[in-house]
């Protein structure tokens, strides 16, 4: 006879409630542990997309993400030419805040919805783009709607994530672009959908000065800054290529620097969202302190709940682990069902986050595990407190 | 003269230390006999409280020898080391506000008395309706405690005090919450336990109108005996 199962059937409804309650509050602390995995992936999206084994940055920086890193635009044909390297293409980054402006075909500014009815017309849109050159390394990863960019200008592919169909123009700079494809969860460390361009669109977006400006600097007698100018070289090496040697071979060129992928995700994870793993991975830690504390209340109160019928048990001779399995059953019973309550919630919810929360099967299996122990530990309080009822209480 | 089955010899018992100490018992002799039913009634902190934990092996004595069931059970110390085991094999408890668990029906009460003794529960069920049914509650077997009258659910919780066929029976105040005619039921009861199973049948009660119904009544004041009065005897009874 399971005297714990009986127990909560007698009163179930309380038994959810407190279970919706422990649940959101488990909701929580899981969706803490799916935002800290989102944000080290987003950090990494960035990289992992451009699929490099070798990024040749300005000399003496930790470019082009951690630091700022600029560097010739022929840099590409030199790296090119080292050995083991099979092809490299520039790149430049910028972070540029876009505006909507419909589609090709239905451009007029407005509060209009566009044919996909998913994106407000004017609506502002804040992108990470990647200037590169078509058909070399540092294009997009795989394009999950639409096609690559061609070596046409004013084309662009953007993240899904930027809520813009394929068709839709962009303006960034006083410059029109046509989403020609969309990429599926291609983010940046800080979790603004990547758009890539080409690498002359890019420099334009950078550097090209608008009309007033352009008139004071020619009549300056400075008619305009270098454009040629990358952030990055990405480079993709030979299968039998030892990555470090070929890094050491392009440092020799001193003003430049090379960072292999793994130093390059160091970088990003160590440096770039650092402080932020630190504080989701702090704050999760204190959630789940604070839900070991209050199921700790909950087994307590539960346990005293039940003061006169545990003396009784006592009394008529219901050894301790009968005492022990009621109290530690309905422990577990309730960081079960809360804990199944808060995965479902937040495995359904997941997508509504404005950044990505990653959960997968093993993240859960480990906050599973913590639920666990902190029921085990919670319950201690509740069976000290069961083993020192005085049986005598019955009788009183 | 009936086989003893509680028997109390110089039985003291006190609380606190120095000029707090509270004698609550004093030099406490008693038997209760097979087939005996035996009421112990004084006014508040004459000890009956403290006389029935002793004898339910839940509060440790200072002095004296006390013996259940022919077993000596205290004398110095304790004999065994699991009094839960003793409880559940020599005593069955029956209790003012019958204390049955409330999340458990009237049968699954009855027999959970008997799967902590090892019984198993299907076997243990058939026995406890079968308790039920002898104590004219058999069909209130799956109500829950709380769907119970009071006379019912003392009736179910002194089932549950025979589960496991008990030579020893304490009950706390078992009539304080029924009224005269329940109280009588329950009396009588408890009476045909004594005589049909041969047991000691021990009372701690207040309650002037069942005085009538116990073999012997013992009066404590301030933690002594202060004498003994046979209630059926006068009245007669066989």
């Amino acid at each position: 006879m399971n005297l714990a199962l009986r127990d909560i059937r007698h009163k179930l409804g309380r038994f959810l409630l407190t279970c919706a309650g422990l649940g959101l509050l488990l909701g929580v602390a899981l969706a803490m542990v799916g935002i800290y995995r989102g944000v080290v992936d987003e950090a990494l999206s960035l990289a992992r997309a451009l699929q490099a084994d070798l990024w040749v940055v300005e000399g003496g920086t930790r470019g082009p993400f951690a630091e700022a890193s600029r560097i010739g635009g022929d840099t590409r044909e030199a790296v090119a030419r080292v050995a083991g390297v099979t092809a490299a293409g520039s790149v430049t980054f910028q972070n540029v805040e876009a505006r909507a402006a419909g589609t090709a075909t239905a451009s007029s500014a407005g509060a209009v919805l566009n044919e996909a009815g998913r994106q407000r017309v004017g609506a502002l849109l804040r992108i990470q783009v990647v200037g590169h050159e078509p058909d070399r390394p540092g294009g997009p990863p795989a394009i999950a709607e639409g096609r690559g960019i061609s070596r046409g200008r004013l084309e662009m592919v953007l993240d899904r994530s930027a809520g813009q169909p394929v068709g839709a123009m962009v303006e960034m700079g006083g410059l029109r672009f046509r989403v020609v494809g969309l990429t599926a969860r291609a983010v940046s460390s800080g979790g603004d959908p990547l758009g890539w361009i080409t690498l002359r669109d890019a420099q334009d977006l950078q550097f090209r000065l608008n009309a007033p400006a352009a008139r004071r600097a020619a009549a300056g007698g400075n008619a305009g800054t270098p454009q040629d100018t990358v952030n990055a070289v990405i480079a993709r090496l030979s299968p039998h290529a030892d990555a470090e040697a070929v890094a050491e071979q392009v440092r020799r060129w001193k003003h430049l620097g090379a960072m292999t992928a793994a130093a390059q995700e160091e970088v990003l994870t160590r440096s770039v969202v650092e402080r932020a793993r630190r504080q989701l991975g702090m704050f999760t830690g204190v959630l789940l302190l604070v839900s070991g504390v209050i199921v700790a209340l909950i087994v307590y109160m539960l346990t005293m709940d039940k003061l006169r019928e545990i003396a009784t048990l006592k009394l008529i001779g219901a050894p301790d682990r009968t005492i022990i399995a009621l109290v530690l059953q309905q422990a577990l019973l309730l960081g079960g069902a809360s804990f199944a309550l808060a995965t479902v919630l937040i495995l359904s919810a997941k997508d509504v986050f404005p950044r990505r929360v990653l959960l997968g099967p093993e993240d859960i299996a480990a906050v599973a595990g913590v639920v666990l122990v902190i029921c085990l530990l919670a319950s201690v309080l509740g069976v000290r407190a069961a083993l020192r009822i005085d049986p005598a209480k019955a009788l009183g | 003269m009936g086989e003893p089955l509680v028997e109390l010899r110089g039985i003291a018992k006190g609380f606190g230390s120095g000029e707090a100490r509270v004698q609550a018992l004093s030099d406490i002799e008693l038997t209760v006999e097979a087939g005996e039913v035996v009421g112990l009634r004084g006014p508040s902190g004459s000890g009956k409280s403290t006389l029935l934990n002793v004898v339910a092996c839940i509060l440790e004595p200072d002095a004296g020898l006390l013996r259940l069931a022919g077993e000596t059970v205290w004398e110095g110390r304790w004999a065994r080391g699991d009094l839960r085991a003793l409880r559940r094999e020599k005593i069955g408890f029956i209790f003012q506000f019958h204390n049955l668990l409330p999340f458990l029906n009237a049968i699954d009460n009855v027999a959970l008395a008997m799967t902590l003794g090892g019984t198993p529960l299907a076997e243990a069920r058939v026995r406890a309706r079968a308790l039920l049914d002898h104590l004219q509650v058999g069909k209130r077997a799956v109500a829950m405690p709380a769907k119970l009258s009071g006379g019912e659910a003392q009736r179910v919780a002194i089932a549950r005090a025979l589960a496991n066929s008990p030579r020893i029976i304490l009950a706390d105040e078992p009539t304080a919450a029924l009224d005269s005619e329940r109280a009588q039921v329950v009396m009588e009861l408890l009476r045909g336990i004594a005589r049909d199973q041969r047991a000691a049948v021990l009372v701690v009660t207040h309650d002037d109108k069942i005085f009538g119904s116990f073999d012997r009544l013992v009066n404590l004041r301030d933690g002594r005996i202060e004498g003994e009065t046979r209630p059926r005897m006068a009245a007669g009874a066989q």
